[in-house]
């Protein structure tokens, strides 16, 4: 990638000298498009892992390569020779703040996002200067000997408790893209919460030492030990703006006996994105397992975040928004399979689709032989805005024990005459009323939301809707 | 000249059927009118037309605001949003249900723009502390609980709490001219007692009311200048209180005798309603 050499970039070169230990080790690493061995090798040679990690990288390419491409969702229409897997944050420097599209700056200023982050969320910095905002916080953690660092850095400092569950809960060979991202995973966070540590406040990725720029590829491990408790906040709800059109995720999760882990997850992609992304929780004895995910923009989403309910007691939630526009495909939903008796599940999801978006619910409630006593309840409202737009919902039950109780709700409703026109008749504008009724079908998952991020999501929601009407 | 609002000749249809056959109507400001008539015979219909409806169309005849300049407004050509901008207001007989959004935040967005005509999307709301206490102060002269504000826009109401949250609405609104459709119906007898004080409370000599009512209780306190009796899609008939009595008391079977050709249109409206059912 070509590196502008004008003020702003300098500028936050000098930043990442002052930050990123990996400035000082020598640069064997020539970026390349393309996906092979010999790209993969480098990657660990670069980050310099251990030999397990690289194997377990070039297993991984393997299994990728031998892989077909999935035959449902949506159309993927990518080609993985023309791609960068990996870029060093001095490389991902290379745009200036001239180079962001004005679309992208205007919705910054819309949401009020702060100078210091814009850049950083625009990849125009590549890190967020966490020690000098979020020192205190992270002093606090370290005294509770919670671990919250970057992936890449964990495999340095916490091998041994990384390996136990890395790429455990999501093999490489889960599909073709958890393959994909196991071979050139980057970036990422490792989070550890002892037993019995409840942590008050949301942790998330601008808290960390070291945050690198949102990765395409990043990869997300975090453990909750026995009775603990944490909410990590994935992303923003800024626009992720990228040059590059592939993100391919994967997050793992483990809640040891009664604990509780929810995450939070408000992406809100350029409209060139192909947002591909495998994320799944295990819960053990009496835990919690929580996940709540909105799906903004993007070209297309794949994205269905699963609880495993291992063990009696075990509960998993899942609430998701999908907001499909004009060129946008969200193929989003859920997946609950209850393992052992007296395990609870709950599935909502909401979804919008307009100017000829396509938003479908895709979800999966798998009850294993044994597993008595269990519930499980999925409701999922679509809401389609105008005739061009389509919604879809595949709801796949599969119960393989007789004694338990499995509810499936769906609805799909266009946005009513009457209910405009009520709201019209009360003086408020077309777009008024259509972004009022569009809040109201959402609130129910919104007031889950951290309160700042309710906030930012119905800001979100009125700048989707905004041009919608007339 | 006094500020009105003049409805002349107005002919109104529903998917190419014609419900109103010229309807004459002239509301002063600080004038109360009430509207009666059998059921169909076209009192919603008026009100639908008056706060434009996309689906009432209106094929014939004029509706005008006129300001106290004696300047008219035509109010045909503007949509609902400017319409209770202009100071117009239809308290539904059937309010919908918004599902997740609060009253408050609905009534400060409404509030807001009713009273910046000019407002634009996106501009400030009226502050949230001055707001908050009118519709405090507002709702207690109502007798409603202040957690009522933070429910869901009609849902989940009784008919009663639909009603009551209505007439807020119009407190809140303060229009020019209010259209309240059958506000009493479903109403105990406690209840409209309530509701007609409020609106004469609310009403006083700012605003010019139209209330479609089928009794007389609703009146009480809001003695209308003129009754009008609807039948067959026209007003066949005016007169003072004594008419609503008389209406109450002893039903239509006077107005269809003395206007046959109406009663024949209302009966063919009648039929034509029977073949469609699905039609409201």
């Amino acid at each position: 990638m070509a590196t502008d050499t004008n003020e702003s970039s300098t500028l936050a070169l000098g930043e990442i000298n002052k930050y990123d230990f990996r400035t000082n080790t020598p640069t064997i690493f020539k970026a390349r498009r393309g996906l092979d061995a010999t790209i993969v090798a480098q990657i660990s040679e670069m980050k310099r892992e251990p030999g397990w990690m690289r194997d377990f990288r070039l297993k991984s390419l393997d299994i990728f390569n031998s892989k077909p491409m999935p035959i449902w969702g949506g159309n993927i229409g990518i080609d993985f020779q023309d791609i960068f897997y990996y870029l060093k944050p001095a490389e991902q420097q290379g745009k200036s703040w001239d180079d962001v599209p004005e679309e992208i700056k205007k919705t910054f200023d819309r949401l009020g996002i702060p100078e210091a982050e814009r850049k950083f969320l625009a990849g125009v910095k590549a890190q967020f200067e966490s020690e000098v905002v979020y020192g205190s916080l992270q002093e606090d953690l370290a005294k509770k000997g919670v671990i919250f660092t970057d992936t890449d850095t964990a495999v340095r400092e916490h091998p041994d408790l990384l390996r136990e569950y890395f790429g455990k809960i999501i093999p490489p060979s889960d599909n073709k893209f958890a393959a994909l991202n196991s071979a050139v995973w980057s970036g990422g966070s490792f989070i550890y919460v002892p037993k019995g540590v409840s942590i008050e406040f949301p942790l998330q990725a601008y808290f960390r030492i070291n945050a690198e720029s949102m990765g395409q590829f990043e990869r997300t491990l975090i453990i909750v030990d026995e009775g603990a408790q944490v909410h990590y906040v994935e992303g923003c709800t800024a626009p992720m703006y990228s040059t590059e059109s592939l993100h391919s995720a994967v997050v793992e999760i483990v809640v040891k006996k009664h604990g509780r882990c929810r995450y939070t997850t408000i992406q809100n992609w350029a409209n060139n994105i192909y947002n591909l992304v495998t994320k799944r929780a295990l819960a053990y004895e009496g835990a919690m397992m929580e996940w709540i995910d909105g799906n903004l923009g993007s070209h297309l989403t794949m994205k269905y975040p699963a609880v495993y309910m291992m063990e009696p007691g075990a509960r998993g939630e899942i609430l998701s928004i999908a907001f499909a526009s004009a060129g946008q495909h969200q193929d989003a939903g859920a997946k609950l399979v209850h393992a052992a008796p007296n395990t609870f599940g709950r599935i909502v999801s909401k979804s919008i689709s307009k100017n000829g978006g396509r938003s479908s619910y895709r979800g999966l409630v798998r009850v294993e032989p044994g597993a008595k006593k269990s519930r499980s309840s999925v409701v999922c409202d679509a809401l389609i805005l105008d005739d061009a737009s389509r919604s879809d919902t595949y709801p796949y039950i599969e119960i393989e024990e007789q004694d338990v109780s499995i509810g499936h709700e769906a609805s799909v409703s266009k946005i009513g005459e009457e209910q405009l026109f009520y709201l019209m008749s009360r003086g408020l504008s077309e777009a008024e009323a259509s972004t009022m009724i569009v809040g109201g079908f959402i609130e129910p998952l919104v007031k889950e939301l951290p309160m700042e991020y309710a906030v930012e999501m119905n800001r979100l929601i009125e700048l989707q809707m905004e041009g919608s009407v007339g | 000249m006094s500020e009105r609002l003049e409805i002349k000749n107005l002919h109104v249809a529903v998917e190419g059927r014609e419900i109103l056959k010229g309807v004459n109507l002239t509301i002063g400001r600080g004038e109360i009118h009430a509207l009666m008539g059998p059921n169909g015979s076209g009192k919603s219909t008026l009100g639908y037309a008056i706060m434009g409806h996309p689906t009432y169309e209106v094929t014939a005849g004029s509706i005008e605001l006129i300001d106290a300049e004696g300047t008219a407004h035509d109010v045909l050509n503007m949509e609902p949003d400017a319409r209770a901008r202009a100071g117009v207001f239809l308290a539904f007989q059937r309010p919908m249900a918004i599902p997740g959004v609060r009253l408050a935040d609905f009534l400060r967005h409404s509030v807001t723009n009713v009273r910046n005509p000019d407002r634009k999307e996106g501009q400030e709301l009226m502050p949230m502390r001055e707001f908050r206490g009118e519709l405090k102060d507002k709702m207690q002269e109502l007798s409603m609980d202040s957690d009522f504000a933070r429910r869901y826009v009609n849902d989940g109401f009784s008919g009663g709490e639909m009603k009551r949250a209505e007439i807020l609405q119009l407190a809140m609104l303060r229009p020019r001219f209010a259209i309240l459709d059958e506000t009493d119906s479903g109403l105990d007898a406690d209840a409209v007692r309530l509701a007609s004080e409020s609106i004469a409370r609310i009403g006083g000599a700012e605003m010019g009311i139209l209330i479609i009512t089928h009794h007389e209780q609703l009146l009480e306190h809001n003695i209308p200048l003129q009754t009008h009796v609807m039948l067959g899609g026209r007003i066949v008939e005016s007169g003072g209180p004594e008419l609503a009595a008389e209406l109450h008391k002893q039903g239509y079977e006077r107005i269809r005798k003395a206007y046959p050709e109406a009663a024949a249109a209302e009966e063919e409206m009648e039929a034509e309603r029977r073949l469609e059912p699905a039609a409201n």
